[in-house]
């Protein structure tokens, strides 16, 4: 405890000066030669040495400062091969890699020195500490960026340094920000350094402000405070404690409440997965009654498309996950129809048949794949729209590559549901379903609607490997662990019925996220899984059974 | 008479158990007798090859039972041939004693390594054989009976039945993955030292091993002829064909589909039981529902409905696994993926169907 | 009567079946060179990882008989397919010793297929040198381990985080198998013994190929927020470290935040993962790609030649084969043979250099010396070398910090065991005479 909170100290000994000599306006003229010197000084191979240099270079009032510790944060500050001089580099061909080489600047002259190849230059390495301490660095410098995000980020890491002499700076700020947010994120960080203050007084009403106040470093200075055996100074008093204690009991309140909600969101989230690998599974399966046990790897085709796609099209990374859905959904659709034509239509009537013959074609499309593309799993990017999260309120957040998979899941349900009721192949398909000769009797084309009904389940599976892709490996395995589940999802919902499926999909996967905390993944797993073993034999149609004469074939 | 009854019209029989007579007794000899340089010497490594086969033609023969004469298409059989490997594989562990690297006198060497103090309450008595045999039959047993007591009673069937049967041995393999739940987790159990006092690393207790094997599924196709050609088969048959009709004749259908598919396990059990010694580890891998569905094919690729057609399928699928993955390991899974699919397209009847079809057309020309 | 028909024609077919057996014993017997058998799965799920090291041993073996061979005789590689399947492990290791005679054995990746192999090896005498970090708690007189026991990767990564980072809560989180919950096992009594509170140390298991990581980061995130800087040591296994990555990213936690440090993430791993999320986060190995050394630099260039694809990468485990290859070749030279009784005796103490620029001993324990090397992941999917020990690290098969294995040591040159019990003065289980 005592080390915990001598750091701060001994950190700001060395940082305090450097940021008041930057929000001194006043400055002294900017002399290369210093910038040079602290700028060379980066290149040693000592993390402490480097720490140094970084520090002196933040305390040079020039522009040339907050580019070059910019670059070194961002991996872009290189020595040159031969000269040692110290220069931004930046890749040539953004797609192709360091392979194209770098185009070189120099670091503190921005003169251009052309460019170089993959061994010409060499980075400048930083490691965690180093990087964490000039973030701090940065931020002070980038109080007065013009983007407010940024200025929110500034304040944010200011406030994960816990410097309090940092204090009259963000006040100073407070003083002229406008933005709503940024005011909120300064205030709480000033809070968190009240909370260390000296003074009880000013101490007591930081923990009288940070009532219900979610933010992570505030809870942890609470926590502190509550604590019974902590030794923060000599005001640590009994009503010091007693307020952090209520405090921290409003916040675990309010944790607790979003906890649920986080619970709720997650399950969500793991059910839309589900919803999504076993909603293409109830058109053949449940619909055509073909138990297909290639459609894991039908998705698995989708998101192999998603990644040649992405090969395809390498500088448009942020466009080629939309430009993939349809792609798959005709890849891996036209597998579908190529299987069904070719070995499916011959074993109608006879399931348990089509479930050998569907494995064959399985385990062909594996090693087909493993052929192609290697058994290495496959890099497949996330674009910058689906990384990150989405923070609801402080303290509640859903990462947005699972929030777009649920919209996406939902997206796709609503469309397979419209297919399937308001058009003609829907019509074609129910009839056909229903009763294949009287349905042959009216002038449909069974054949051709089977194929497209298989082709259609086909394709939504390849469309769910879309979204796969971003949540989880894209390799020859990728299907064979979702295949159980996807049957299991379609039973326990009920056959052919979609709304069975989606309510399937989502319950369990709250259900599995219910238990998560409490027994642990693997039980909570192995719970449902005898759950809906049980259900099946209570409930043998599922959850939603198909009622009327279809039922009884 | 029994005999004849149990093999009239059923050449394949005839021919498998013969098979296996000769087996059960040129292989020992070939091995044992026979010195290593000479051409008719049987390798260690040919007779436990063998030995393997046995026990998956068994494990076929159990399935095909309930499948090819119930239609009970079960994708959890192999969660019972690993139970059965399980049980015999604690009677192993057992059998290794003080001689585990640790030496602690009574927990394998998982348990010591986990920091456990006492042996779960569960694997008492495995240190008596007679106790780990009836476990074997018991558990795989159980778990059938009642799996299949709730199942059957609710008209669970057909495709829905594959399907929960599948769910079974998932959710055992993932149980059995867990090393708290006391089995060796991930690694399952393996080192085996002895069994009944013999050496499990001598080639003599190899042999004997491989006799008692080839018994054993000599036994198995015998029980399960005995069950077919009896009333209850012609019931089975019937419910196969039409249950509904079956039900409404008077037969409690479930109780007959209950029946038959606990013996199929308990089959399948000691098909496993027999499995563990000669390969030397049982691990969760063994409930792979990948497994399950890889039986069902060499069931059908030898012909579903004939148990000789099932044993012979077992042993012709894992020869050409065997011989594949040492010289095309690329091509293996291609040739396993189109084998099911020309096995269901153009042989239904498996390989068994494809000669009964010769010999029905040669006969024709005869009468022609 | 018709019956014995049938079985008179059912005999003849037994005939020729037992006379197709023959076909197994088909195993030509060449004097003129000497077999190395490599066993590594080259299909099912552990291909990913092992075919790679089966190209690498292939790559060794031509490059010494392009060097005039092994004892005036040339190298043949025997290559089998275990297929990921254990028992298969066990089957075609027999193959290799009993029918094929292989001198040595280069092969298996997981813990259990070398457990399922173990019995076979020492029943028939054979040499396996197995490559890849594994859990300790074993020391066969047959098996050469040349992959980083605990002490060798787990220990120094704590420490390093310990010291350097100052890290003080931990998150223990593995694939629930057997190398890492003994890695865990023994951390958390190294954490406690460093005086680590209860509290600090949260553990969680997850099943192979977890994918749903949302609320395991979230917990780690909470875990994290409490005051003092914490640290993930992660044992998460090959497929389930993608998604676990993305969460982690996704849910906004920075290696500078909380440090991750994975023991099975390696350069083949990274290059099937977009690295960016996993910027910072760090692994510990005995070698890397970027090792900055110019037997290393040869070996790339020769690897990228071999295999014909500039995009390739090397690995920790491919130089562990690199230097089990290296003492299989000494000692023999040293030996004047291929027995392996002889190569038992002569591999002792063989040192040879390494792909860092150092060399590796094999101690009488059966595992060797090692740097332990500390690398920040890099988005290029190669490891920065942030830290390493300062001297080699003898592999030490028995944890000292496990209360079942502290009393236990292994020495085959004075003691002739693997387990012997320095408390009972016993060598348990183990009698080779």
């Amino acid at each position: 405890m005592r080390v915990r909170r001598l750091l701060p100290a001994l950190r700001l000994l060395v940082v305090a000066p450097a940021f008041f000599c930057v929000s001194a306006t006043a400055a002294f003229a900017a002399e290369n030669a210093g910038v040079q010197a602290a700028v060379d000084a980066l290149n040693t191979r000592s993390f402490d040495d480097k720490r140094a240099a970084a520090t002196e270079l933040a305390g040079i009032d020039d522009p040339r400062a907050a580019v070059v510790l910019e670059a070194l944060l961002a991996g872009e500050l290189f020595t040159e091969r031969g000269s040692g001089r110290l220069v931004i580099a930046t890749l040539v061909d953004e797609a192709a890699g360091p392979r194209a080489g770098y185009a070189l600047r120099d670091a503190v002259t921005d003169e251009d020195l052309g460019e170089t190849g993959r061994r010409g230059a060499r980075r400048v390495t930083v490691n965690n500490a180093l990087r964490r301490y000039l973030r701090g660095l940065v931020a002070g410098l980038r109080l007065r960026d013009e983007d407010a995000n940024n200025r929110i980020t500034a304040v944010r890491a200011v406030a994960d340094a816990a410097d309090p002499d940092l204090g009259p700076l963000l006040r100073e700020r407070l003083a002229v920000e406008t933005e709503g947010d940024v005011r909120d994120a300064i205030a709480t960080a000033l809070t968190v350094f009240d909370l260390d203050s000296p003074d009880e007084a000013t101490r007591l009403a930081a923990i009288a402000a940070s009532h219900g106040n979610l933010d992570g470093t505030v809870r942890m200075k609470l926590t502190a405070l509550a604590s019974d055996d902590a030794d923060s100074g000599p005001v640590h008093s009994e009503a010091v404690r007693d307020a952090a204690k209520d405090a921290l009991a409003a916040i675990e309140r309010t944790v607790a409440r979003f906890q649920t909600v986080e619970t709720i969101l997650f399950g969500l989230s793991l059910g839309s997965i589900l919803v999504l690998a076993a909603i293409g599974l109830s058109i053949t399966f449940g619909v055509m009654g073909v138990i297909n046990m290639a459609h894991g790897e039908l998705i698995m085709l989708g998101a192999y498309t998603t990644y040649v796609v992405q090969t395809l099209m390498p500088g448009a990374l942020e466009y080629s996950i939309i430009v993939a859905i349809p792609a798959a959904f005709l890849v891996s659709g036209l597998v579908g129809i190529g299987i069904e034509r070719g070995i499916i239509r011959f074993l109608y009537g006879r399931p348990l048949e089509t479930l050998l013959a569907t494995f064959g074609v399985s385990l062909i499309l594996q090693q087909a794949v493993r052929s192609i593309f290697s058994p290495l799993n496959r890099a497949v990017a996330t674009p910058q729209w689906m990384s990150g999260s989405w923070e609801i309120v402080t303290g509640l957040s859903f990462t947005y590559n699972r929030l777009y998979t649920l919209i996406f899941a939902g997206l796709v349900f609503v469309a397979l549901l419209v297919i399937l009721q308001r058009t003609r192949l829907g019509l074609e398909v129910r009839a056909t379903m229903q009763n294949r000769s009287m349905a042959r009797a009216m002038g449909i084309r069974s054949a051709r609607v089977d194929a497209l009904t298989f082709g259609l389940g086909a394709g939504i599976a390849g469309v769910a490997g879309v979204a796969l892709s971003q949540l989880t490996n894209v390799g020859p395995n990728l299907g064979q662990g979702y295949i159980v589940d996807s049957f299991l999802v379609v039973v326990f919902g009920g056959v052919g019925n979609l709304w069975g499926t989606l309510v399937a999909g989502l319950s369990l996967g709250v259900v599995n996220k219910f238990l998560e905390p409490v027994t642990g993944a693997v039980v909570a797993k192995i719970v449902v899984l005898v759950f809906i073993i049980l259900f099946i034999q209570k409930r043998p149609r599922g959850l939603f059974p198909q009622k009327g004469r279809a039922a009884e074939a | 008479m029994l005999m004849a009854r149990l093999l009239n019209h059923e050449r394949g029989g005839w021919i498998l158990l013969a098979v296996l007579g000769v087996l059960a007794v040129v292989v020992p000899v070939a091995n044992l007798a026979v010195p290593p340089d000479s051409v008719f010497h049987v390798s260690t490594y040919t007779v436990t090859l063998l030995g393997k086969y046995l026990c998956y033609a068994m494990l076929a023969v159990a399935l095909d039972l309930v499948w090819g004469y119930c239609g009970i298409l079960s994708l959890g059989h192999g969660a019972f041939f690993a139970l059965g490997g399980y049980a015999m594989g604690m009677y192993l562990m057992r059998q290794i004693g003080d001689r585990g690297v640790y030496g602690h006198p009574e927990l394998p060497d998982f348990m010591v390594f986990l920091n456990w103090d006492a042996l779960p309450w569960y694997w008492y008595g495995f240190d008596q054989f007679w106790f780990a045999m009836i476990m074997v039959a018991l558990v795989p047993g159980l778990l059938a009976f009642v799996f299949g007591w709730l199942a059957f009673r609710s008209r669970v069937t057909g495709v829905y039945l594959s399907i929960m049967t599948q769910a079974l041995t998932y959710a055992l393999m993932l149980a059995f993955f867990r090393n708290e739940m006391g089995f060796g987790g991930n690694n399952g159990l393996t080192d085996f030292k002895d069994i009944l006092g013999a050496s499990l690393q001598a080639d003599s207790t190899r042999a004997v091993l491989f006799v008692v094997s080839a018994l054993a599924l000599a036994l198995a196709y015998l029980f399960c002829r005995l069950v077919v050609t009896s009333k209850l088969g012609r019931v089975m048959t019937a419910m196969r064909d039409a249950e509904d009709r079956t039900r409404f004749i008077g037969y409690r259908v479930e109780r007959f589909q209950l029946a038959v598919f606990t013996a199929s396990a308990v089959l399948a059990g000691i098909a496993g039981a027999l499995y563990v010694p000669q390969v030397g580890i049982i691990n969760p891998s063994e409930f792979q529902p990948l497994n399950s569905i890889e039986l069902v094919v060499w069931v059908a690729v030898g012909g579903r409905g004939t148990l000789y057609g099932a044993a012979l399928g077992a042993a012709v699928v894992n020869y050409a696994k065997t011989v594949l993955t040492g010289t095309l390991p690329e091509v293996w899974l291609f040739a396993l993926g189109a084998l099911f699919v020309l096995v269901t397209l153009v042989l239904p009847k498996g390989i068994v169907g494809l000669w009964r079809r010769r010999q029905q057309s040669r006969r024709d020309l005869a009468h022609a | 009567m018709r019956s014995i028909i049938h079985l008179s024609k059912a005999l003849v077919v037994a005939a020729a079946a037992v006379a197709t057996l023959a076909a197994f014993n088909a195993a030509a017997q060449d004097e003129d060179t000497i077999k190395v058998g490599v066993l590594h799965s080259l299909s099912g799920t552990m291909a990913i990882s092992e075919t790679t090291l089966k190209d690498t041993v292939l790559m060794l073996i031509e490059e010494q008989n392009a060097a005039g061979g092994l004892l005036g005789k040339q190298l043949e590689a025997v290559v089998v397919d275990p297929a990921s399947n254990w028992p298969l492990f066990a089957e075609k290791a027999r193959e290799l010793l009993d029918l094929q005679q292989v001198a040595v054995v280069f092969g298996c990746w997981t813990s259990v297929s070398r457990k399922s192999v173990l019995p076979v090896f020492e029943e028939l005498n054979g040499l396996l040198f197995y490559p890849v970090q594994y859990e300790g708690e074993e020391s066969s007189k047959n098996v050469f381990y040349t992959g980083a026991a605990p002490n060798q990767q787990a220990i120094p990564a704590v420490d390093y985080l310990m010291n350097e980072l100052g890290a003080e809560r931990w998150v223990l989180a593995g694939t629930d198998y057997v190398y890492p919950r003994t890695t865990n096992k023994i951390l958390e009594a190294y954490l406690k013994a460093k005086g680590v509170a209860d509290e600090d140390i949260m553990i969680n298991y997850t099943p192979f190929g977890h994918s749903d990581w949302q609320s395991i980061v979230s917990d780690i995130k909470k875990f994290g927020s409490a005051g003092k800087k914490t640290a993930v040591v992660s044992t998460i296994n090959g497929d389930a470290n993608v998604p676990f990555y993305k969460e982690l990213g996704n849910q906004g936690i920075a290696a500078e935040d909380i440090p991750v440090i994975a023991f099975s993430v390696g350069e083949e791993e990274l290059s099937g993962i977009d690295t960016g999320p996993l910027v910072g986060h760090l692994a510990a190995w005995n070698y890397f790609m970027s090792v900055a050394a110019d037997v290393n630099d040869d070996f790339i260039d020769e690897w990228l030649a071999f295999i014909d694809d500039e995009d390739r990468v090397t690995n920790d485990p491919m130089e562990a084969h690199y230097i089990g290859f290296k003492m299989w070749v000494e000692a023999v030279e040293k030996a004047g043979t291929t027995d392996p009784a002889a190569v038992q005796d002569a591999i002792i103490g063989v040192t040879v250099p390494n792909l860092s620029g150092g060399t590796a001993t094999m101690l009488a324990n059966h595992h060797i010396t090692k740097p332990v090397l500390i690398g920040e992941i890099q988005d290029d999917g190669q490891f920065d070398i942030v830290w390493e020990t300062p001297d080699l690290v003898p592999g030490d098969a028995w944890s000292d910090f496990l209360p079942g294995s502290m009393d236990i040591e292994a020495d085959w040159v004075e003691l002739k065991c693997g387990n012997y019990n320095t408390k009972t003065k016993e060598c348990s289980g183990q009698n080779y005479e």
